[in-house]
């Protein structure tokens, strides 16, 4: 009886703060005129009115559908080539030696907590004099970079901690480097590769900075800028904004839930990342 | 020979990488920082000047300080708080999930979410926003959360105006980043032998005793990683600004003003300064970080 209070305030604070989303939810589901003129919350009584027109009209009219295609097509090379990338340096870092190698490692610890910012003027300048500002390759390798130091960081610590007298072993049996990496290394670290893909993944997928600085061609922009610009122009019509923002939200939720457990497990080894 | 060269071939990719897209950016920023709107001559430290001499910049510095004080305050609080009272029921996970999801979404997302939380029509007519249907609801007049920014009686008493609607853009930060501090705090709390507490509790200390006395110092490297990382966030914050105001109405941070004086305003000179000032904010915490880092390496 005493934890009453208890149970009252965490199911309260939870409720709270499910609350927005599910308002976003409801409204994106009402048609527009009842979007504009009564609370979301009234919707849940008799007749019930709810509609997926928001969402067919967002798709084909404002490049919605578009957008949510070029998302995949930014993230997902946005994600396998830094993890490939880093996978190589991390090894290198846990199990080989060489000269200079914690300082190495300290400076990688470092750039973790770069700005963005500090880098987009010259990034910008860059891609642009090569010709490649505007386009998918240019933000590929722009995420690459970025996510490069998290990558490493996280990479190195898993792979450090396996196990010393497998690879040893498996030395002593002939195995190259490059054997022990690909049929020992890699596939006994698929956790830590898996929360870091799952992190990667929606940091690009969920980046506006970076897509809005390199990519101008509203061809190619991720949703983040199309939903940025629906706001701009349609900052009252709800209903859009509202379904066009759950379309962003979808995968990001389809991921948190399915693998809630990798997601948790990657902020508690990354906590630094800037 | 041949063996030394190895460990470099496998670093090589990253490092390329880091040299063309952090390293060298990094450093012809800083000199962009010292020229002109065009890079095409140095102006000494005129940027410098301009941006902590003007108003608009002088109220984006305090803005990122507002946020650097409340957003990590009020998360690291409310974060450790949940932590702690999840920790004592049985359907923990589940009240965890509800808290932790706004993680997974876009800042631009939330922006949405949040605007149309604080939707404001004028008095009289039926407010769509749960925010002003509450006010309205217990009889307090709608506010235009977004927009206004008048703190009642004070705001002549203050020396330069404290726009209040930057606190309706933190509570929207605090709502995405305290799941991330309760997660990290719940698995300290978690790491924290049962001994120790049931020993203190065997002598008669408090619950609250316990929380101050015990759980709080053993808790407080945990506590100190959260907040560095909550920091960066404050000082880079962009996205959520950029979508919810475009930073009108003296909403404006760091990083939103870069980004106008780039796109904007052209003014690549100013835009570098106001980079590298993010940057040396963010310096000393990557000195902690590095500090951090040779500890844990030394007790592996």
């Amino acid at each position: 009886m005493s934890r009453l209070p208890l149970h009252l305030i965490i199911v309260g604070i939870a409720l709270l703060w499910m609350t927005p989303a599910f308002g976003l939810l409801t409204s994106s589901f009402r048609d527009a005129a009842a979007v504009a003129n009564s609370g979301w919350w009234t919707a849940f009584q008799t007749p019930f009115d709810f509609t997926l027109e928001n969402y067919q009209d967002v798709l084909s009219q404002n490049r919605m559908g578009m957008s949510f295609i070029n998302s995949l097509i930014i993230s997902i090379p946005g994600t396998v080539i830094p993890i490939l990338v880093a996978s190589y340096a991390a090894f290198a870092f846990a199990w080989m030696r060489f000269r200079g190698r914690e300082a190495l490692f300290i400076f990688v610890v470092a750039l973790l907590v770069v700005p963005v910012q500090m880098t987009l003027i010259p990034v910008l300048r860059l891609l642009t004099d090569i010709k490649l500002a505007g386009s998918f390759p240019a933000i590929w390798l722009a995420h690459t970079a970025y996510g490069l130091p998290f990558a490493i960081f996280l990479l190195r610590n898993f792979f450090g901690a396996l196990p010393r007298e497998l690879l040893e072993s498996a030395y002593l049996d002939g195995a190259s480097n490059f054997r022990v990496f690909f049929r020992l290394v890699l596939p006994l670290s698929v956790p830590a590769l898996a929360s870091l893909a799952i992190f990667q993944f929606l940091w690009v997928w969920n980046d506006l900075l970076v897509a809005l600085v390199i990519l101008q061609d509203p061809s190619k922009v991720p949703m983040t800028v199309t939903i940025t610009n629906l706001v701009s122009s349609y900052g009252t019509q709800w209903q859009l904004l509202t379904s066009a923002a759950f379309i962003s939200m979808m995968l990001p939720l389809v991921i948190f839930f399915a693998l809630q457990r990798y997601f948790v497990q990657g902020i508690l080894t990354g906590a630094v990342k800037g | 020979m041949r063996g030394r060269l190895i460990p470099w071939i496998w670093l090589l990719p990253a490092f390329l990488f880091i040299a063309v897209f952090l390293v060298y950016p990094v450093i012809d920023t800083l000199r962009i920082s010292f020229m002109n709107d065009d890079s095409s001559a140095y102006i000494g430290l005129e940027n410098y000047q301009f941006v902590f001499t003007n108003s608009a910049t002088q109220s984006a510095l305090l803005n990122n300080i507002l946020w650097l004080a409340l957003f990590t305050v009020l998360a690291v609080g409310l974060g450790l708080i949940i932590a702690v009272l999840t920790g004592r029921i049985r359907y923990e996970s589940l009240a965890k999930a509800a808290i932790f999801i706004p993680m997974a979404i876009s800042f631009v997302a939330a922006a949405v979410i949040w605007r149309f939380m604080y939707a404001f029509k004028p008095e009289g007519f039926t407010q769509i926003g749960l925010v002003n249907a509450a006010g309205t609801g217990v009889g307090l007049e709608p506010i235009a959360w977004l927009v206004e920014h008048q703190l009642p009686y004070v705001d002549q008493l203050l020396p330069m105006p404290l726009h209040t609607n930057n606190f309706a853009l933190i509570a929207v930060g605090v709502w995405m980043w305290t799941g991330f501090a309760m997660v990290v705090l719940s698995a300290g709390l978690k790491g924290i032998p049962t001994e120790v507490v049931e020993a203190a509790r065997v002598d008669g200390a408090s619950e609250w005793q316990i929380f101050w006395r015990i759980i709080l110092p053993i808790l407080s490297p945990t506590i100190a990683v959260v907040a560095t990382t909550l920091v960066i966030q404050a000082l880079k914050k962009f996205d959520m600004v950029w979508v919810m105001t475009a930073g009108n109405y003296g909403t404006d941070v760091v990083a939103t003003l870069m980004f106008k004086e780039m796109f904007n305003f052209g003014d690549f000179g100013r835009a570098a300064a106001l980079a590298v000032i993010l940057l040396a904010a963010i310096l000393p915490i990557m000195l902690i970080t590095i500090r951090r880092f040779r500890r844990q390496e030394e007790t592996r």
